[in-house]
């Protein structure tokens, strides 16, 4: 019966068609959608005017002049005005975009490996170790996210360490319960049970037939958070729980140009504006990932 | 309609020999607990008793139909059968290996495999037809080239040429093609059982014929023996030899398939069997042969599960449940009109002398 069946194991013939695999239709749908496009660019240029900050920036982006205080934009030598130390704001500016945009990002990653982890093992393994996971996670859930970044962040002090520690188990328990649910479906469906008829160990099955199908729509999901992070650290600076002075950080610069309102009001805007721009980006190509995805095939 | 299989093909594997069922199931129980209600003392457990004491034995390279309405427990049972869920009690023996014990799960699985009914749910989206294939072989230890080398055999063996399909997606094909790759993917791992569960109800009647003609070729060609689950009664006469009536989770009859159609004893296949319509406009059915639902499998009724529903119903049979018992030869039934001495008063009909075999 054996050699019934193969007779010849012929090896996998190179003439094979081969269609056009689930992430190349996703990507190929996404370069089609101008919004997410125009977001993508304007976030690569964010991301190399960060990489590129010691480079680009005109002037010392720590240097203090009295005679520059909150000069308006357009001033001579410069260009978006100063500060209310007499600092470069467009040098500023520059230059946090590493900060703003590191908190924004790795939190959200480092919420993606852990929540993600922990709501596929949930998803997939079902009953009481679902029970238990999902009912620590709620613990957290319940809280809103502001409240527990600031908690969190105050229990543990300033600093940006802490402040990435405290926005991470924020957004945990939010990829979590997503990344369960998406499980609990895949886990019920008919492959699923093929492949564990298979013999194949549960381990195996994770990984080759339910990570490929899971893995997306939690992806998207924490595209769509990088924005809530990036004001939510933007926040904490604010408060004095992040970023310490004189670091240069979006939300930071926004809290101190915040007494400058009413005299310079528009470079007191210009972080604020830098804030706004990013997270509607992320959020736009979020946005353009999850109907690019969506497709039904 | 023989009751004996065909001489299987010398297989290395075959342990007992002809003669030894493939697979004896015996006493096969699953309840699925329900939502508790109530608090403390008086919390109740309630279950729902989908598959409750089936046994059956089914023969070496022969198919055994399994029919029954929406609800009966043949899913349950398909799933049991590969042991998807667990029993709650009872045993399945192998080729005389009890599985989990002496054959463990692990090899059980090898040798049965199953087809599902939906062809695309069954098939990962994400990976092409010969990932999804070699996928089995590549779990025992096969490596890839070989695995994808097997898939392409097993492709052209279904009658989807390699070279169109293998590094295709699921969503790609139709639901014929898509039902060969699951044929395909079963076959994978060199399987002497196949339980078809509804494999073929999702497809329409011309390439129902088609996929029904291909799992007889390779029965044929593979030495295969095939439980297939249906409701179809007529898909079902045609490809069985041997069929298993289930009523609320229990066996009801079991016989050769040419003789349970023809002359069925209970009185549930008899109801069955005359749901099916007609072709022929003559033999128009009147009336309908079966009131209401199927009772609730949480409360199943006591004695006979199906006096609510029996045109033959007595008073005892609501207090007795029937025993399983051989009536003739190859031939079982529970039902209390065959039982001897179970109390029911016969009436002195000839069609009922089968009561004193």
């Amino acid at each position: 019966m054996t050699a019934a069946i193969h007779t010849s194991v012929t090896p996998a013939a190179p003439g094979v068609v081969r269609s056009r695999s689930h992430l190349a239709n996703v990507l190929h749908r996404l370069v089609r959608n101008p919004l997410a496009m125009v977001s993508a660019g304007i976030i690569l240029l964010l991301i190399l005017m960060a990489v590129f900050a010691p480079w680009i920036m005109p002037h010392d982006p720590f240097a203090t002049s009295m005679l520059k205080r909150l000069k308006p934009i357009g001033t001579p030598g410069l260009p978006l005005g100063g500060d209310e130390l007499g600092r470069d704001l467009l040098s500023r500016l520059i230059l946090g975009a590493r900060l703003s945009l590191f908190m924004g990002i790795a939190p959200v990653i480092l919420a993606f490996i852990l929540g993600g982890t922990l709501g596929i093992i949930a998803g997939y393994a079902g009953g009481w170790l679902n029970t238990v996971i999902m009912r620590c996670i709620d613990v957290l859930y319940a809280f809103p996210s502001v409240l527990l970044a600031i908690a969190l962040s105050g229990a543990l002090g300033a600093g940006i360490t802490n402040a990435l520690v405290s926005l991470t188990i924020v957004f945990v328990p939010q990829i979590a319960r997503i990344a369960e649910s998406v499980t609990t479906a895949v886990r019920r469906s008919d492959y699923v049970d093929a492949a564990r008829a298979s013999g194949a160990s549960a381990l195996l099955i994770v990984r080759k037939q339910v990570l490929g199908n899971v893995i997306g729509p939690i992806f998207v999901y924490a595209t769509s958070l990088i924005s809530v992070s990036m004001i939510l650290a933007s926040g904490l600076s604010f408060l004095g729980l992040g970023v310490k002075p004189p670091e240069p950080e979006w939300g930071l610069m926004l809290n101190t140009l915040r007494t400058a309102i009413y005299s310079q009001p528009w470079v007191a805007a210009l972080p604020g504006l830098l804030i706004f721009i990013t997270s509607v980006s992320f959020n736009m190509l979020a946005d353009g990932l999850r109907s690019a995805m969506e497709v039904k095939q | 309609m023989s009751l004996s299989p065909r001489p299987a093909p010398v297989d290395p594997r075959d342990l007992g020999g002809p003669a030894q069922p493939l697979l004896i199931v015996r006493d096969l129980k699953k309840h699925f607990p329900l939502k508790k209600t109530g608090f403390g003392l008086r919390r109740e457990r309630l279950a729902v008793r989908a598959v409750d004491g089936v046994s059956f034995t089914l023969l070496k390279g022969e198919t055994l139909g399994v029919v029954g309405e929406s609800g009966c427990g043949k899913s349950t049972t398909a799933r049991l059968l590969m042991q998807l869920t667990r029993q709650d009690s009872g045993e399945l023996v192998f080729d005389g290996q009890t599985v989990g014990d002496v054959l463990p799960l692990r090899e059980y699985r090898r040798q049965t495999q199953m087809v599902f009914q939906d062809s695309y749910a069954s098939l990962n989206p994400r990976m092409t037809i010969e990932d999804s294939i070699a996928f089995g072989p590549a779990v025992h230890g096969v490596s890839r080239a070989d695995a994808l080398g097997r898939a392409h055999d097993l492709l052209a063996r279904v009658g989807l040429e390699p070279g169109r399909f293998a590094g295709r997606y699921p969503h790609e094909l139709s639901g014929g093609q898509r039902q060969r790759v699951n044929i395909a993917r079963a076959l994978a791992l060199e399987p002497r059982l196949i339980i078809l569960d509804e494999s073929v109800s999702a497809l329409d009647k011309s390439v129902e014929a088609q996929v029904l003609n291909l799992l007889a070729d390779l029965k044929e060609a593979l030495g295969l023996t095939y439980v297939f689950i249906s409701h179809d009664l007529n898909v079902v006469r045609y490809v069985s030899d041997r069929v298993l009536v289930m009523y609320l989770g229990e066996v009801v009859e079991v016989g050769a398939a040419e003789a349970l159609f023809e002359r069925p004893l209970h009185p549930y296949t008899g109801a069955l069997l005359r749901s099916m319509p007609s072709t022929d406009p003559l033999r128009r059915t009147e009336e309908a042969p079966l009131a209401g639902d199927p009772p609730n499998p949480i409360a199943p009724p006591s004695g006979c599960r199906f006096h609510t529903r029996c045109e033959h119903a007595q008073a005892v049979c609501a207090q007795r449940a029937p025993r399983f018992v051989e009536v003739e030869p190859g031939r079982s039934v529970a039902c209390l009109r065959y039982e001897a001495d179970s109390g029911y008063a016969l009436p002195p009909t000839p069609s009922q002398e089968t009561h004193h075999v």
